[in-house]
């Protein structure tokens, strides 16, 4: 293709995607970034197959234009019907639900009722407070360099909904984001965490939304702030998603995310994670597990830069594929001028249960400090023969040896995370997963 | 107990190399089997073929167990029936807990036999007082199968694994490799406290000193494929101040 014709394939996929963008600004601190993020937008241009970061997947599933998801009108009048309990009813979460896009107070735990150390405020709800009118936007907008995010962009562009939180101090009880619904059309929410010094929170998202989401967590965290944030993405309903998370660490504060990604059919989903570490004695954690099956493309983006002094990230991912599903990982490392000390640590692996199954990692390390623990590896095989014969030899049944060993091996990124109650949920979810990917 | 008739094997990878060339055998319930041989007469693969191991064709020959056709089974039906491999080398597999593993092998194996699952506590209880037996501790029993144990660990979590299923029919394949002589004794002990009833044993080894601590009642020599000779326990003796040299010349006319 050549640049003349990839050029004018960008300009008319940006435009397909902008579309109605504009007709529903409203009012407010959406409003604004609606308007920012579609420049933004525009001037990036959608993402094309030979744009670096999209090689490994190809943009094309995110490039068609989803008619918005819309709220049923012929609702009965009781209100949307009750959802099945969320898998983290046992960490007795705070719950807000998006239902297709909007926030459902019905379905939610009362916001203001968050205790003394949380703030919240749902975006579409009027005016928003200052500290998330100044804040919505401004990780994204940073986000944009050294690497382009434009769907990202196009997030904020089509946003209708998303929720602030502020933390002042420890938040007991987690915060979870839940997204319903199951229309066929797309949604776009935008959400936004400042944490203020020595503040805490648990953040937990779950749920689909609609057939195509896409979900931007800004989180700003002052020095000493901890920040665990957990991601569930096993909805059999979904089927292309398309999420940014962007953290700002400051001093001695710690990040730490971890999403599970299941998926078969024809499904994409890309989830990218931007984190600066900007003080000293910070901590960045992001791992994931992925189990992939059918004709699935499940792609995990990090961008991960070190900017102060003893800083410590690690980035564990694991993934198991089987049929013809690929897993892509594109893992950065970048050590700014001055960040001695650094503490990094990167693993991408995979287990293909298929021939036919694919996994692409690309490692990348920029590193402009001299005093500097770095290290990186990726792997990628079969089960291993000796084990499985191993157990059947006990009487272990084939499906359940290789159920076993797959766990093991996703469990070093389950482990990542701290929580044990919420650790289990995720055991749970995966096990699920990996039972039908073996089938 | 089990009958092995003319059994010949080669490597599936390279069928030049055969490697069993008319196996016969035959093991009688409630007794203890020593397979003796030199290195490479095929002592080991005869133990991978008994437990179904892939990379070998079996090209001739039959094995019955109990009535079954073993080489029909699927190596999990196999054990399931009863038969026990104790590997020579023991496989790590990281991130699988010890108790996990044994409970998911008695469970998997009762569910094949259309047993119920025992409960946990029971067998939390059985599996803790088998342990103590053998000196594995309770911090053995939760770490990864296999994963970072010493030799004579591992020898004596197969040694477990064995007395925890109960089979019919245990093959050890050179468990003494790689022991101290105090780490054999401890493996000897749990072997030897399995004996009794009809309970078989096969046991695989190169060296004598093992047929110290588990006295065999009925000794084999292997040599190039196939068994040469059969004796009492003065056969394992006779290996031990004589070597391999005159039993091979002998069966070489």
């Amino acid at each position: 293709m050549t640049d003349d014709r990839q050029a004018a394939q960008r300009a008319e996929a940006t435009e397909t995607l902008l579309a109605g963008a504009a007709e529903d600004a409203g009012a407010g601190a959406l409003a604004r970034l609606k308007s920012d993020a579609t420049d933004r937008f525009r001037a990036l241009g959608a993402p094309m197959p030979r744009d670096e970061y999209w090689r490994y997947l190809s943009p094309s599933a995110f490039n068609e234009k989803a008619t918005p998801a819309e709220r049923s009108t012929t609702q009965p009048a009781a209100g949307p019907k009750a959802p099945e309990a969320s898998p983290f009813a046992a960490a007795e979460p705070l719950t807000l639900c998006f239902v297709e896009g909007r926030f459902e107070p019905a379905l939610s735990d009362d916001p203001a009722a968050a205790g003394d150390a949380l703030e919240i405020a749902v975006l579409s709800a009027g005016a928003a407070p200052d500290w998330a009118s100044e804040q919505l936007g401004a990780l994204e907008r940073l986000g944009q360099s050294p690497v382009p995010r434009p769907l990202a962009a196009l997030n904020g562009a089509l946003a209708t909904d998303g929720v602030a939180i502020r933390v002042t101090g420890e938040a007991v009880r987690p915060v979870e984001i839940r997204y319903l619904g199951d229309t066929d059309g797309g949604v776009h929410l935008r959400h936004l965490a400042i944490l203020e010094d020595g503040a805490s929170l648990t953040l937990l998202e779950t749920g689909v939304g609609a057939a195509r989401y896409s979900t931007v967590l800004e989180a700003e965290m002052k020095p000493g702030a901890a920040f665990d944030h957990l991601r569930l993405q096993t909805d059999p309903r979904l089927r292309r998603g398309a999420t940014h998370l962007f953290a700002r660490i400051a001093a001695e504060a710690s990040f730490k995310s971890f999403t599970l990604a299941g998926a078969g059919d024809k499904r994409v989903i890309r989830n990218e994670g931007v984190l600066w570490m900007e003080g000293d004695d910070a901590s960045a954690h992001i791992a994931g597990g992925v189990v992939g099956k059918d004709d699935a493309k499940i792609d995990n983006t990090v961008f991960l830069t070190h900017g102060a002094l003893r800083g410590e990230s690690r980035q564990v991912f694991k993934n198991v594929l089987s049929d013809k599903a690929l897993g892509v990982f594109q893992g950065k490392i970048l050590v700014r001028e001055g960040a001695q000390q650094t503490d990094g640590y990167q693993i991408s692996q995979s287990v293909l249960l298929s021939e036919r199954a694919a996994f692409n990692a690309k490692p990348e390390l920029e590193i402009y400090a001299d005093d500097v623990k770095c290290s990186h590896g990726s792997t990628t095989g079969a089960l291993d023969e000796g084990a499985l014969f191993y157990l059947r030899s006990r009487g272990v049944e084939p499906a359940v040896a290789r159920r076993l060993l797959i766990e093991a091996f996703l469990e070093e990124a389950v482990e990542e995370i701290a929580d044990e109650t919420l650790a289990d949920v995720v055991r749970d979810q995966a096990r699920a997963l990996v039972v039908a990917a073996i089938r | 107990m089990l009958t092995i008739k003319n059994l010949h094997c080669r490597l599936e990878e390279e069928p030049d190399t055969v490697i069993l060339k008319g196996v016969d055998l035959k093991l009688e319930p409630g007794k203890v089997h020593a397979i003796m041989g030199p290195n490479g007469s095929g002592k080991s693969t005869l133990s991978y073929v008994l437990s179904g191991r892939d990379g070998y064709e079996v090209t001739a020959g039959e094995v019955d167990f109990d009535g079954e056709d073993l080489l029909e089974m699927e190596p999990e039906e196999r054990a399931a029936a009863g038969l026990f491999l104790a590997f020579q080398y023991p496989v790590e597999i990281p991130g699988v807990g010890n108790m996990t593993f044994l409970r998911e092998a008695v469970n998997s194996q009762r569910k094949l036999r259309e047993e119920d699952e025992i409960s946990a506590k029971d067998f939390l209880q059985m599996v803790r007082a088998k342990a103590k037996e053998l000196d594995i501790s309770p911090e053995m029993l939760k770490r990864s199968v296999n994963v970072g144990f010493s030799g004579g660990e591992k020898k004596r979590n197969e040694i477990l694994q064995m007395s925890v299923l109960q089979p019919k029919m245990c093959v050890l394949d050179e468990t003494d490799s790689g022991l101290d002589v105090d780490a054999m004794k401890l493996v000897a002990q749990g072997v030897n406290a399995l004996r009794g009833g009809d309970r078989s044993f096969l046991v695989i080894t190169h060296y004598q000193r093992l047929l110290d601590h588990i006295k065999p009642d009925i000794v084999h020599i292997m040599a190039d494929g196939r068994i040469v000779e059969t004796g009492g326990p003065e056969l394992a003796l006779q290996v031990e101040n004589e070597g391999y040299a005159d039993i091979l010349k002998r069966n070489a006319a």
